[in-house]
């Protein structure tokens, strides 16, 4: 059907995402490369010479390295298990007949179109603060002492703030992929007297694995980036210092950026590692 | 079809369902009624719930002493003109490798979504340098194009799965009523690609509105949109939850509305078409 014609006009048409892409992927990655092998200091005395793989040694080395690692994977492991089971949960509570099924709907999902920035700040003042914060006040009224949250319970509190605004991106994706179950087989499970644990078990979730999988595999990718959360709170203090701030804190504050590269090309490892998968299964579909 | 329920059943779900929905909407609800509220108020213990004397206090102070209009118009701008510019370039993309799909097409797709997956940190420092050498940092143009850039994926993903959707024989029938590229361009695919294009447009604008890691690492005083402005309350100076409140509200109050339209897109989007 497509002639030469028509195919060179489709090449030019794809050329300039094309080359944008590849620009904005090569240029600042191959930099980074070529700092992370270098001392580089901006502001003491900038470039000191090339010292090979002593930054991705340093880096890995410091007293920072493994708590921030610690850090990553308890937040991301944390709010991946919040939001797929609460999702799972919500999204067949959701799937019911109810009255005001598309207004509930509409609440449950608010929470992920709230900019970072007021999600946290408002987390932080309105409800986690000591002294004013709604959750003290609401300690209080039963006599409890109020939690110093995001000192005390530093991990827990960006757990809860970041599950809250990915809960509606889970709930939503799982509840889309629990409509497309054929409910036939459900009613025919449901006539042939299988209880309800039986029906989640055997029809329900193995439905459910391949969104359940996107769902885990996007939210990680998103989540390990996780940025203006702990910006606007603890600043990475009460060890909720992430791979991501820390790389940030070397770069931007101690303007370390030899060291900040180095710990940038671990970054883009890793998640590169998780993009795989997800890409084999993007891909999968792609072919259907 | 009709799956039979009980009355007590659906009253049930319908019970536990609002519960749930309440509380977690509380926040931006609470949010929402703060901004109303003087700052002693909005401190008080017990909380005062729904009868205080409203107020607009807080939004006048909140645009009289910072200039909220000049972040709102920032913010407007930058996710505004990384999508219109993001649409220019993936439409034609989107367009050829749905219509005229090569062997490497699915490569490239899936090369497309791997960029999207670079942890912006990785490149923190070079395109910090870069901004400083173009004597882009703290403008709009320069954030405009890097926003523009991270979603250039998304957008091309999701106007290619709307694409796909167009059914070929539609085009061998115009062109069987002797349809020119030119017709079939604008009468045939134009109107059925519109609907796509929408929403591809509608998921952008709110992600670029909410992008909050090259917004406030390429910004300081002159380019800040909205996300930047609100981190500024995170050092503040004596009563402010009532204006953090005010700020808070009319930033993702457009972002709300726009959202809620978008539900379905957001998914497929998300998702680069995974889950539709």
């Amino acid at each position: 059907m497509s002639t030469k014609a028509s195919r060179s006009a489709a090449r030019l048409m794809l050329a300039p995402a094309v080359i944008l892409l590849l620009g904005w992927m090569l240029v600042p990655l191959t930099l980074t490369l070529i700092f992370s092998f270098q001392r580089y200091l901006p502001l003491r005395g900038g470039f000191q010479g090339w010292v090979g793989f002593e930054n991705y040694v340093r880096f890995v080395t410091s007293s920072a390295f493994w708590p921030s690692v610690q850090a990553t994977v308890i937040i991301v492991g944390g709010v991946l298990l919040i939001t797929v089971t609460l999702g799972i949960l919500l999204a067949l509570l959701l799937d019911q007949p109810m009255w005001g099924q598309g207004m509930v709907r509409i609440l449950v999902i608010a929470p992920f179109f709230v900019m970072p920035t007021v999600s946290g700040l408002v987390w932080k003042n309105m409800f986690m603060d000591p002294n004013n914060g709604l959750l003290s006040h609401l300690w209080r009224a039963f006599g409890a002492d109020p939690i110093i949250w995001l000192s005390d319970a530093s991990m827990l509190s960006i757990i809860l703030i970041v599950s809250w605004q990915w809960l509606p991106f889970a709930t939503l994706i799982l509840l889309t992929a629990i409509q497309s179950l054929d409910s036939e087989q459900l009613e025919a499970a449901e006539m042939d007297g299988a209880p309800v644990l039986s029906r989640f078990w055997h029809i329900i979730l193995p439905h459910l694995s391949r969104a359940i999988t996107i769902v885990i595999l996007i939210q990680t990718i998103f989540l390990l980036a996780i940025f203006a959360e702990i910006f606007v709170t603890t600043q990475g203090s009460f060890g909720t210092r992430t791979l991501t701030y820390l790389i940030f804190q070397r770069v931007l504050e101690s303007q370390n950026v030899g060291l900040g590269s180095a710990g940038g090309i671990y970054a883009v490892i890793l998640a590169n590692i998780f993009a795989l998968f997800l890409m084999r299964i993007v891909g999968k579909n792609l072919d259907r | 079809m009709a799956r039979s329920v009980t009355l007590q059943r659906k009253s049930f779900n319908t019970l536990i369902a609002w519960i749930i929905g309440l509380l977690l909407f509380f926040p931006i609800l609470w949010t929402i009624l703060t901004s109303f509220k003087t700052e002693a108020q909005a401190i008080a213990d017990p909380p005062v719930w729904f009868f205080f004397d409203w107020t607009l206090e807080n939004y006048r102070v909140v645009q009289e002493r910072s200039n909220y209009s000049r972040f709102l118009w920032n913010s407007i701008i930058i996710a505004g003109g990384s999508t219109i510019l993001g649409m220019i370039i993936a439409i034609p993309a989107a367009w050829s490798m749905a219509f005229v799909p090569s062997n490497r097409t699915k490569d490239i797709l899936l090369w497309m979504l791997s960029t999207k997956m670079l942890p912006a940190v990785g490149v923190l420092y070079p395109i910090y340098l870069i901004f400083i050498q173009l004597g882009l940092l703290d403008t709009r143009i320069g954030l405009t194009i890097v926003l523009m850039l991270i979603n250039l994926p998304i957008m091309v993903w999701m106007l290619y799965t709307y694409f796909k959707e167009i059914p070929g024989e539609i085009l061998e029938a115009a062109r069987m009523d002797g349809a020119g590229l030119k017709e079939e361009i604008l009468y045939v695919l134009t109107p059925m690609a519109i609907p796509g294009i929408a929403s591809t447009v509608l998921l952008n604008i709110i992600l670029a509105w909410n992008e909050a890691f090259w917004t406030l690492n390429l910004t300081a005083a002159r380019a800040a949109p909205l996300t930047a402005f609100i981190a500024s309350y995170s050092s503040p100076e004596g009563l402010f939850y009532a204006k953090l409140s005010a700020a808070s509200t009319m930033a993702i109050a457009p972002i709300l509305i726009l959202g809620w339209f978008s539900q379905k897109q957001l998914v497929r989007g998300l998702t680069f078409g995974a889950v539709k």
